[in-house]
């Protein structure tokens, strides 16, 4: 282990991983240390989705962004990803549904955003497998560009890269302390030793709080428990991911056919719970047949948890701080992958003294002293 | 040539060559890079051999390697399960 690196990111998921790669290619000498393996926390446990449909602009144009660097990524770290875009249903229920709807989708086409409402001939258009009816839809939006990638493709994609351009990853490695001194990050200590650094990037997902609190910061974050599920494979059936803000459900058909979906347990809870319920899966298969009825006779393999990082507006936290050198990257409330490519960019242009490509000031921790804007658009 | 992972299609060639490039010391990593043990057994045949391979090349024992498992213990239909919950 190096004793000393001019930044160290703690946490090896995929907003970790991107931001050591971003760094390194500016010639920082970065490490990552990592309490367990790549991609073990939310990042390997996650829905895969690439959404660009949200209620907050900050979202809106984050995922946007990203779904530009996602699509040259493959190219640029010489490793594959598993893009696809297939696109992004989201149901609406009910008029007032259609008047949110309406207001994000104006949003959004202005931004630029390929986004239209569609009635229910064409949802049948797109999925064939989808049953209005069971969906209770009375139309939807559909974003074509939206899509999915597979998370731990992508999160060793920009670690093998972020490596072959010296950055180091340390594993099985637990951070325990982080030194301050004159209200500046001085030294991060682990159970491997010790690393004196500058900058310290807090990309700890659920955990992100506690690594807070080693620094004096008290975070908004808390850890939820999520759910998900996946099927054996079947022949391709749908492209689009569908998703409900009402009923809470989102799946979609990967790559090797499996269908995979989750959807808000029951038995939700705060706090670092990992044991998968039963109720989940009752709950996702009943409401999977409303929706997709042709799905009721496909198998289910497994069920697993992991955890959103949730913060109260619903949007990650980023940026500097007031102890000098340490950022936030973290509060992701279960969006982190399918923005990660450009919070990545940003974030190494910060630590870098560079111009930011996008004004990231109204994602600041500084925000919860104020009033919020919550961010609506949320499933899982 | 050596199937390891039946429902996957993964050798022992694709196993060792993953602990070799990716520097993988865990099943949950080779479970990462290669779906080992993703499909219909539910690595209830090859987790074990895979097992015994990270064992040999990592010098570690199959106790710390073997992992938990997810339920469903067996595959089960989507239709057979499902129950309305109120909320």
């Amino acid at each position: 282990m190096k004793e000393r690196a001019e930044v160290v990111v703690i946490g090896g998921g995929i907003n970790g991983s991107a931001i050591a790669y971003e760094l390194a290619k500016r010639g920082k000498e970065v490490v990552v240390v990592e309490r367990k393996w790549l991609a073990y926390g939310a990042t390997g446990r996650c829905g895969a989705g690439i959404r660009q449909q949200w209620s907050t602009k900050e979202n809106a144009l984050l995922a946007k962004k990203s779904v530009e660097i996602f699509e040259k990524l493959e190219e640029e770290l010489g490793h594959e990803i598993g893009l696809r875009q297939g696109g992004y249903l989201i149901a609406i229920h009910d008029e007032e549904d259609m008047k949110q709807a309406k207001k994000n989708v104006e949003m959004q086409r202005s931004i630029g955003l390929p986004v239209r409402i569609i009635g229910e001939d064409e949802i049948k258009e797109i999925a064939p497998i989808l049953d209005p009816k069971g969906m209770e839809a009375i139309a939807a939006t559909f974003c074509p560009t939206d899509g999915h990638a597979n998370p731990f493709k992508t999160t060793y994609a920009y670690a093998m890269a972020a490596q072959k351009m010296g950055a180091e990853f340390y594993k099985f490695t637990e951070v325990q302390d982080i030194k301050v001194e004159d209200g500046k990050v001085k030294k991060v200590i682990t159970d491997k030793g010790e690393i004196e650094t500058k900058w310290v990037v807090n990309a700890a997902g659920a955990w992100s709080s506690k690594i807070s609190k080693m620094v004096g910061l008290e975070i908004p974050n808390k850890p939820v428990r999520k759910e998900a599920m996946v099927t054996e494979p079947v022949k391709r059936t749908f492209d689009c991911m569908v998703i409900s803000f009402k009923h809470g459900i989102y799946f979609s058909q990967q790559d090797e056919g499996q269908i995979l979906g989750g959807i808000p347990s029951p038995e939700e809870k705060v706090g670092y719970y990992t044991q998968p319920t039963f109720s989940f899966l009752r709950h996702m298969a009943y409401t999977l047949g409303k929706y997709a009825p042709p799905l009721k006779h496909v198998r289910i393999l497994r069920q697993w948890t992991g955890f959103y990082d949730v913060t109260p507006d619903a949007l990650p936290i980023l940026g500097e701080t007031d102890i000098e050198g340490f950022i936030q990257c973290n509060g992701f409330s279960g969006h982190g992958f399918m923005i990660a490519p450009m919070t990545a960019k940003l974030l190494a242009q910060l630590i870098c003294g560079e111009k930011l490509d996008m004004d990231i000031e109204r994602l600041n921790m500084s925000r919860f002293e104020g009033e919020i804007v919550e961010e609506k658009s949320v499933v899982g | 040539m050596k199937i390891v992972c039946r429902c996957e299609d993964i050798t022992e060639e694709d196993i060792i060559r993953a602990i070799e490039e990716y520097g993988c010391t865990t099943l949950a990593e080779l479970k990462q890079i290669l779906r080992l043990g993703m499909g219909h057994c539910q690595g209830r045949t090859c987790l074990p051999i895979a097992a015994k391979i990270l064992a040999r090349k990592t010098g570690k024992s199959m106790e710390e390697i073997m992992p938990s498992f997810r339920p469903p213990v067996v595959s089960i239909e989507v239709g057979v399960i499902a129950k309305k919950v109120k909320k």
